[in-house]
This record gives C-alpha cells, sequence and structure tokens, in this order.
C-alpha cells in the first residue's frame, strides 16, 4: 500500500500546465490551419506570377467592372440593412406587441434558407408570370437579370447580421440611460444619437462587418437572379467562379452549364430557361 | 428655484394590475418628502409619473401653478436621479454633467462654468476625465445627482438613490445629501423603503402601501403617531400583542395595556409595543408589571435586545442600555412595565403584523 502511495506522479501544477497548453495548442492549430494557412496559400498564388500579373488581371474591363458592381450591390446592401437592421433591432428588443416573437424569428430566416433557394424565389416573383412582373415590365423596369435584383437578393441574405448583434447589445443596455437622457431635455432624437447610437457602435459595427463580407462573398443567389453575364451582371466573385471554371475543370462543364447557358442567352429568354430548369 | 408638487388622484395601471390607487399629496416648496413604502407599494410608480417616465392612468400634477399631467418628460424639466446612477457609460464625468446643458444648446463657456460649479458642489473636482466605471458606487451616484441638478431643474426626484450602495456610504451620502438640500433648497421628492433614510432626510414622510396613502406627515408623527396598524408596523420595529379591548385598553391573559381608547369594548385588537417602551426590572417595583421568562439576548453594541415569553405565550421585545441588564439573563424571571402601546382593530392589523415580523 504504501509503495503505491508513493509511486511518483504528476502534481497538479504540472497537470493544470499540460491541460493548459494542450488547449492553447489545438486553438492554435485549428486556427491557423483552418484561417491563416488558405490566406497565405491564395495571396502567394496570386502573386506568383510577379506583381505585374497581378496588376495586369486587376486591369481588365470586365474585372473592373465585376469589382465596381460588387462594390455597389454591398454599399446599398450595407446601408440599407444598417438603418433598417437598427430599426428593426428597436423594435424587437423594446416593443412589446402580439407577433413580436414570430417577427424575430423571421428575422433569422435568411440565414435557414439556402441562398440557391433565395435566389429562386426572387425569379418565381419577379420573373415572367410573377406576382411583381407585370407591374414593372409595364414601367420599363427591368429586375432580374439586373442591379435591383441582385440588390434585393443579397439584402434579404444580409438581413440577420446587424439586427442579431444589435439586439442582445440593446436588451443588455436597458431603456434607464435613454430615461436619463430624456429628464436631461434630450429630444427622442438626440437620445438615440448621443446615447443609443454609441452605446451600440460596437455590435453594429460587427454587424456591418459580417453583411459587407456576406455581401461581397454571395454567389447561390446573386447567381441565379443575376444570370452572371460577363461585364454586365457579373460580380467579383462570380468572375472569380468562372475563371477558375474555366482553368481549373475545362472537362467538367455539366455543373457550370447552368449559368454558361444563362450568360449566353441573357435577358428574358435565360428567365425561362432558368425557372425551368429549377422546376 | 423652489416649487412645490402637487399630485391629485393619481391612478396607475399596468394591464389589470392597479400599481397606485388615487393618491393624493403635496410636497412643499423647498422641503424634502419621502416616499415610504416597500417594494411593490407603488412609490417609484408614483415618482416616474411626475417626471413624465410614465403616463398615469388619472390624476393630474402641478408643480407651482403650472399643469404637468399632459407635458412631455423633456418639458417638465425635472432632475431624476435613478437607482442604478444610469449614467452615460460612453461619456466621461465631465460630459456626463453637460449633457442636459448640451442638448439645450448652452454655449461650451457656460457649460464649462457650470460644470466646474457642480464638479466643486459634489467634491468630485479631481474627476472629471473619468469614465463611469472607474468611479466607486457613491462618486457615480454623486456625478448622477450633480448631472440632473446641471440644468438647474425646478424639482429633484430621486428613485432609492443610496440602495444599491453599501451602509457605510448610504450614511455618508445621506448626510452629505442633507447638507446639499441646505445649501440648495431645490424642492425634493425621495422614494425609499428604507425608514431610516425617510426619518433623518425628510420634512415630510407620506407612507405609501399596496398603491394606497396609509399616512402623511412629519417624521415624529409617523413614527410616535402612526395612524394606521400598517404605518405602526412598517416604520420602526414592534412587537405586536393580540387580545381584546377592555375598558380603552388591550386585554391579553392576566394583563392589559392602554392605548385603545378608540376601539369598541369587547372587540379584537392588537397592541403595538416599540422595543425602547418596553422597561424591564428584576424585581416587581410597581406591583402592576409583567411577569416574562428572557428567551434570548442579543447584542446591539450599546444597547441589547432581549426577547421575552410572557405567561400567556406571546413574545416580547425590549432593546435595553447594556448597564440596566442587571438581573436580566437567560432564563430569568423578570418584571415588564409598558410605558406606551398603540392599538389597532384585528382586522386593520394583520397586514402590519406581516411587515412587522418580517
Amino acid at each position: 500500500m504504501s509503495t503505491e502511495l508513493r509511486t511518483p506522479r504528476l502534481s497538479g501544477s504540472a497537470r493544470r500546465l499540460l491541460v493548459h497548453g494542450g488547449f492553447t495548442a489545438i486553438a492554435i492549430l485549428y486556427v491557423g490551419v483552418l484561417v491563416v494557412a488558405p490566406l497565405i496559400g491564395i495571396a502567394w498564388a496570386a502573386l506568383r506570377g510577379g506583381l505585374s500579373t497581378w496588376t495586369a488581371t486587376l486591369s481588365q474591363p470586365d474585372v473592373v467592372h465585376a469589382y465596381v458592381l460588387t462594390g455597389i450591390i454591398t454599399a446599398i446592401t450595407v446601408v440599407v440593412s444598417s438603418v433598417l437592421g437598427v430599426v428593426v433591432a428597436l423594435v424587437v428588443a423594446r416593443d412589446r406587441f402580439p407577433g413580436r416573437s414570430l417577427m424575430s424569428a423571421f428575422v433569422d430566416l435568411p440565414l435557414a434558407v439556402s441562398p440557391v433557394i433565395v435566389g429562386v424565389m426572387a425569379v418565381l416573383l419577379f420573373g415572367r408570370g410573377g406576382w411583381f412582373e407585370p407591374w414593372f415590365s409595364a414601367r420599363g423596369i427591368q429586375i432580374l437579370f439586373a442591379l435591383p435584383s441582385m440588390v434585393l437578393v443579397t439584402m434579404f441574405i444580409c438581413i440577420p447580421f446587424v439586427i442579431r448583434e444589435v439586439v442582445p447589445v440593446l436588451q443588455e443596455l436597458g431603456v434607464s440611460e435613454e430615461e436619463a437622457a430624456s429628464t436631461l431635455g434630450a429630444s427622442s432624437w438626440q437620445t438615440f444619437l448621443r446615447v443609443t447610437l454609441k452605446n451600440i457602435r460596437w455590435g453594429l459595427l460587427y454587424g456591418i462587418a459580417l453583411t459587407t463580407a456576406r455581401a461581397i462573398g454571395e454567389i447561390g443567389a446573386v447567381l441565379i437572379v443575376s444570370g452572371s453575364i460577363t461585364g454586365k451582371t457579373e460580380t467579383a466573385t462570380l468572375y472569380i467562379l468562372r475563371a477558375f471554371d474555366q482553368n481549373h475543370r475545362p472537362g467538367l462543364d455539366r455543373p457550370a452549364r447552368g449559368y454558361r447557358g444563362v450568360q449566353a442567352a441573357g435577358g428574358e429568354e435565360a428567365a425561362d430557361m432558368t425557372c425551368g430548369g429549377i422546376r | 428655484m423652489s416649487t412645490p408638487i402637487r399630485v391629485e388622484g393619481l391612478s396607475k395601471r399596468f394591464g389589470e394590475f392597479e400599481a397606485v390607487k388615487g393618491v393624493t399629496f403635496t410636497a412643499e416648496a423647498g422641503s424634502i418628502t419621502a416616499l415610504l413604502g416597500p417594494s411593490g407599494s407603488g412609490k417609484s410608480t408614483v415618482l416616474r409619473v411626475i417626471a413624465g417616465l410614465d403616463a398615469p392612468t388619472s390624476g393630474r400634477i402641478w408643480m407651482g401653478d403650472e399643469e404637468q399631467t399632459f407635458k412631455t418628460v423633456q418639458e417638465r424639466r425635472v432632475g431624476f436621479v435613478f437607482q442604478h446612477y444610469s449614467l452615460f457609460r460612453h461619456m466621461n464625468v465631465a460630459q456626463n454633467i453637460a449633457f442636459g446643458l448640451s442638448v439645450r444648446k448652452v454655449p461650451k463657456h457656460d457649460q464649462r462654468k457650470r460644470v466646474d460649479e457642480l464638479l466643486e458642489l459634489v467634491q468630485l473636482s479631481g474627476f472629471r476625465d473619468r469614465y463611469p466605471d472607474q468611479l466607486s458606487g457613491g462618486q457615480r451616484q454623486r456625478v448622477a445627482l450633480a448631472r440632473a441638478l446641471a440644468p438647474r431643474p425646478k424639482v429633484l426626484l430621486l428613485d432609492e438613490p443610496f440602495g444599491a450602495l453599501d451602509a457605510r456610504v448610504r450614511q455618508d451620502l445621506r448626510r452629505w445629501l442633507d447638507d446639499l438640500h441646505r445649501e440648495l433648497g431645490v424642492t425634493s421628492l425621495l422614494v425609499t423603503h428604507d425608514q431610516d433614510e425617510a426619518l433623518e432626510l425628510a420634512n415630510r414622510v407620506v407612507v405609501m402601501h399596496e398603491g394606497s396613502i396609509e399616512q402623511v406627515g412629519s417624521p415624529n408623527e409617523i413614527y410616535n403617531d402612526p395612524a394606521t396598524a400598517f404605518v405602526a408596523g412598517f416604520v420602526g420595529s414592534a412587537s405586536v400583542l393580540h387580545g381584546h379591548v377592555v375598558e380603552g385598553h388591550v386585554q391579553f391573559g392576566e394583563h392589559r395595556v392602554g392605548g385603545a381608547g378608540h376601539l369598541e369594548e369587547g372587540t379584537e385588537a392588537r397592541a403595538f409595543v416599540r422595543p425602547h417602551d418596553v422597561r424591564v426590572f428584576a424585581g416587581d417595583r410597581t406591583g402592576g408589571s409583567l411577569e416574562a421568562t428572557v428567551e434570548r439576548i442579543t447584542t446591539l453594541g450599546w444597547l441589547s435586545r432581549v426577547m421575552l415569553r410572557l405567561p400567556d405565550g406571546q413574545v416580547l421585545t425590549a432593546e435595553l442600555p447594556n448597564d440596566e441588564l442587571e438581573g436580566v439573563e437567560l432564563g430569568a424571571r423578570v418584571w415588564v412595565d409598558l410605558r406606551r402601546a398603540r392599538a389597532f382593530q384585528a382586522r386593520d392589523a394583520v397586514t402590519a403584523a406581516i411587515v412587522a415580523d418580517g
């Protein structure tokens, strides 16, 4: 018995150190392999051919157009979803009305719906035979295969980000600072600008960062509503998809046929094709 | 700077719940009036309605000659101090204090002058660049007070201002607020559940219970001459003795205490006896004293609290200076004189007894 007790064992502090070190190693490895390594890889690949290859690619008219288009879509999406996101967040966090929790659940819906389905929904609403199609075509406004639908689906997909970041901050803040501001004579607008907005600014900024990233990276929904017409409705991400496809999978054209077909046909015919293809 | 506050027939409902039921009182110009009551008595709701943070269901509010009932919170120009400070966390002390001036577009130069004035008043001149999370609770509440006073409010409304502070800081701030009020003379309405705070600070005390006013009076009247059983039980501590009204006395067992002249002969009654109104002797000096047994002695510093069991089984609490404890020891038989008691009808006293015990 006594010899057993005397067998050397790791002391408590040594074991804690080991566990602690282990977790740290796992964390570094996880983030390093999954995030940092691909980043370095893509930067290296882009600059492998020298800076001139890089600048030459970036100055092609189609590429410039694609980046500008992505910039426009992202800018509109960020502005609209920040402003309306804060409004919705205030309503969800502060107001008590029947259907509030239902609305709160609906806010998350875009996260649960596949972007491809989002694109299809837009096509069904604005495409030939869709509910809104007669109204817009009577006024000569092009929605599908044009900027409006691309912005619309991107906005839809980005709805949750600002709201989900801002609501918990608002709930934790409560209304006491706003009440204090109003007793000190501040109008609702002054209170919002000088107290509420200041207090939610970090949550809002994080929501904007997520929205921006998603708006730039969105592909499925935008692909379906835009038709990815080079030089017209091809965003940066769609351009990269096409370029990658041409360079790396020349024999494998089946999955790409959908949007290439759309691209070739363009316009209204493409709408039928897309819808038909999906149905 | 002194404006009286007048509240008439004020009621407030939250759905089915009637938080305030037709409350009427006046806070005299330049005085401190305390709204005293247990939590849930509606006192904070009254304060919020006066400030304009909540709308009344019915009733009217006046400040001086001006009716406020339909004015917005911004128009009422009240200074409001919240229990949890509610300082703007992203602004430093000076910016917090200046807020009420800058939203009213007071020139920058005047803002700065007023902020300096107030920092001196609340003794925080060295703290102007600190942020709220770098201050202690007592300092935060002083900043909150300075912020409320900066726009020169007509009245000052304080909602449990010391409720979140520890006992020592609370004592200090209470004394400090008293001095400050003497200096400024602004009409103040103080909501508190702490009877010591109300009795020490206020010129007049309004005791509230379940949304209604139980009594309005000076601290002395409230303590020495409680109008209802609730006030007798809530303000100060008291032992409650159960008995019947016999010849203007409350009779229990073989003994009786006075103070029931206003009650109907033969009805059930409760006598409220303050611990300091109980005298305890080792021998029967007067001949008419109550006999009792000492059940427990607890020291309160220079006082001792003695729990006594009366012959009929009821419990009586006495507080005596330590030097009068001679012969009063655990298990000893002693004689008790009740100097003063207040009697109430039994049915009125039920809720009061619950409060007194709790």
